[in-house]
């Protein structure tokens, strides 16, 4: 099995998926699957306190500190950095902060420099490069992809398998390649593009498989704009989406506090140029999309794949040909409290949250700082500003962002998962509906009884202005 | 582990698609340390409604759960096979899971296996008709019967074979373990470490 990503002459073309999975490869063959190795193991509170108990019943302890990092992020409050309020999450932080001090891991904690989203937090240290396998017991794991990885979540046992080992046992798993052809209009983001892509192939269509996702519109995105599209791979099932590394991706690495420097910066240069799918190597399904008949994207339903155009409307469920969906969208509707043929435009929300994994980074702030600038939060709705990190939050108010969110009536707050998860304080009522950056809008995802749209940060910020879901343009 | 080989006991219909880990249990209730002690926080949603099905009578009891396609998408907390587990569930019949939970359910002895939509939409129909009717998920001989009926499902043979020996997947890494230190001593010296911290 070749380690090295270049093409090899005479050999079979390989898809960048295959090329990183060979190169990771310690044993194949036989009836177990692929044993892996993993170049990157990050860790956060939630779910490791029992792979680390298992470490210790067994007597084991982490093969590779060096290869592993630990963050505080999705339990912790937003509104202050030191008081966790609930004694089961700050005994869940505390476990964490314990188990990482006897094992010898790294962890940044709240109040440090470098805490934040896990998936936020790996690609700003410069930890988060081309050709590598990363893992985390998180599914937004696939947000490291952007650089040209394969990055996946993985439950606890898997997280105590990665501690004891540095490996996994994985099935190889099969490709794919979302093609997106032409240039994104503007106006319309990373985001629009991916809720498209989960609206199409539906919350199951990339099982098993490894994405790639190329193509010119592709090309043209940020490493940003890459991140939130890797960052939902999962919310269609796929096993992981990567895009093959070019100029932006090692521009982004350079610099970083843990970017390869001098000779070893050559050498990664080298092997990253030839992580790129060879001329002729086969995928085993191909979708491909026409960027330039996208406009802005927003759900209406309760999975990420009840999708439709901002300027379009809440659908009839009698119209769906499939069963299954059609009783997903039925009670999708009255959990949303939606009735079919409303104009998405009309729906009036309570909150908009602008965070998460998704687009809680620095170019998301920016964008909707762009579009609220100047502007108020309408009367009546909340809208809570979370950067992905501390490091976010701190280049942001060097930008002054935080200035334009306040001055607009938005509320400013600390770096953590917040929102997009009702598992710290700050949650949806029942009954509250939100436009939200987030990656998911599953029943009570934001909170019990709360009813959620996924938008871009544009929509949210214009959205935070009218009161009901809008684009900038709407402004 | 456990072994796992058949299972045989009553069943209870979930009629949805989609549901996702946020559903089998919500954020809320990951906040514990323990693997243990979740059965109160599964489907935590709509267990307060008294026409859910794991509410009513006829199904108290039932170890083997019937969902819809994409069962177990979305997050992926082990919580959710820990919560089916302790709620009294040693098996899931459903077209299609997600990836993770999936993989997660067979590290922990959950058998799920996928039937056809038909066959699955067969078994909510006969155990709403007779909630007593007796379901068995042989994974030895790759089948789900139940009546009458009988149908074969896919399994991966590593993992059925892992499962029928109770195996620990850590202890059968470490038998490799000399590959995977002839594998870090080639890897490429410019990989980046977490550790030491710079400067």
């Amino acid at each position: 099995m070749s380690r090295t990503p270049h093409a090899v002459e005479g050999a079979h073309p390989r898809t960048l998926a295959e090329k990183v999975w060979d190169a990771h490869v310690v044993r194949t063959g036989g009836e177990q699957p692929d044993l892996l190795y993993i170049d990157l193991h990050l860790l956060h509170e939630v779910t490791s306190p029992q792979a680390f108990d298992g470490l210790r019943q067994a007597g084991r302890k982490v093969r590779r500190t060096d290869l592993t990092i630990a963050t505080e992020d999705h339990n912790t409050p937003t509104d202050n950095l030191f008081t966790i309020a609930d004694p089961t999450s700050l005994k869940q932080i505390e476990t964490l902060r314990g188990n990482c001090e006897e094992f010898g891991v790294r962890i940044h904690s709240l109040g440090d420099a470098e805490q934040g989203v896990v998936h936020v937090v790996g690609p700003q240290l410069g930890l988060t490069q081309p050709g590598m396998t990363v893992v985390c017991g998180d599914s937004h794991t696939s947000t490291h992809g952007a650089f040209g990885s394969i990055a996946f979540g993985i439950g606890t046992s898997e997280v105590e398998h990665v501690l004891a080992t540095q490996t996994l046992q994985q099935d190889r798993p099969k490709t794919m390649a979302v093609t997106v052809n032409g240039s994104l209009p503007a106006g319309v983001s990373a985001k629009d593009l991916i809720l498209k892509i989960i609206s199409i192939t539906g919350t199951g269509g990339g099982k098993g498989h490894i994405v790639e996702y190329r193509g010119r519109a592709i090309e043209e995105l940020s490493m940003e704009g890459r991140m939130t599209v890797c960052n939902m791979s999962i919310e269609w099932g796929a096993k992981a989406g990567m895009i093959a590394p070019d100029e932006k991706t090692a521009a982004y690495v350079k610099g970083r506090d843990h970017a390869p420097q001098g000779e070893d910066w050559d050498a990664a240069v080298e092997y990253w140029n030839g992580l790129r799918t060879d001329e002729g190597a086969e995928f085993d399904r191909e979708i491909v999309i026409d960027a330039a008949e996208l406009s802005p994207f927003v759900t209406w339903g309760t999975n990420p794949g009840q999708g439709v155009e901002l300027s379009g409307a809440v659908p009839d469920p009698e119209r769906f040909e499939d069963p299954a969906e059609r009783t997903a969208a039925e009670s999708a509707l009255e959990y949303m409290d939606l009735e079919p043929g409303t104009p998405m435009r009309e729906v009036g929300v309570d909150v908009v949250f602008l965070g998460s994994c998704t687009n809680g980074r620095i170019e998301d702030l920016r964008t909707a700082a762009e579009v609220i600038k100047g502007r108020k939060v309408a009367d009546g709705i909340d809208m809570m500003v979370v950067p992905g990190s501390a490091k976010v939050r701190e280049q942001a108010m060097a930008e002054g962002l935080d200035k334009v969110f306040v001055d607009a009536g938005a509320d400013w707050r600390f770096a953590g998962c917040s929102m997009c998860l009702g598992m710290n304080p700050d949650q949806l009522t029942p009954g509250q509906r939100a436009a939200s950056t987030s990656n998911r809008n599953f029943e009570g995802r934001q909170g019990k009884g709360g009813r959620t749209h996924l938008v871009s940060p544009a929509v949210a910020a214009a959205t935070a202005v009218t009161g009901r879901l809008a684009g900038p343009a709407d402004l | 582990m456990e072994q796992v080989t058949t299972h045989t006991g009553t069943a209870a219909p979930l009629r949805r698609s989609n549901v996702d880990t946020d559903q089998i249990v919500p954020a809320v209730y990951l906040k514990r340390v323990t693997k243990t002690g979740f059965e109160d926080t599964l489907f935590a949603e709509w267990r307060d409604d008294p026409d859910f099905v794991l509410n009513q009578d006829a199904y108290r009891g039932a170890s083997i759960l019937i969902a819809g396609t994409e069962f177990g998408t979305g997050s992926s907390r082990e919580h959710a096979v820990w919560a089916l587990k302790d709620f009294g569930f040693k098996a899931v019949i459903a077209p299609r899971y997600g990836d993770i939970f999936r993989g997660n359910s067979l590290k922990n002895g959950l058998l799920t296996v996928e039937l056809p939509y038909e066959a699955v939409e067969w078994l909510w129909d006969a155990v709403e008709a007779d909630p007593g009717l007796s379901v068995t998920v042989d994974l030895a001989g790759k089948e789900v019967r139940a009546g009458d009926r009988s149908w074969a499902f896919e399994f991966d043979d590593f993992a059925r074979w892992r499962l029928m020996e109770g195996l620990d997947d850590v202890a059968l890494t470490l038998r490799d373990e000399d590959r995977i230190a002839a594998f870090e001593s080639e890897r490429e010296a410019w990989r980046p470490k977490t550790l030491p911290i710079p400067a």
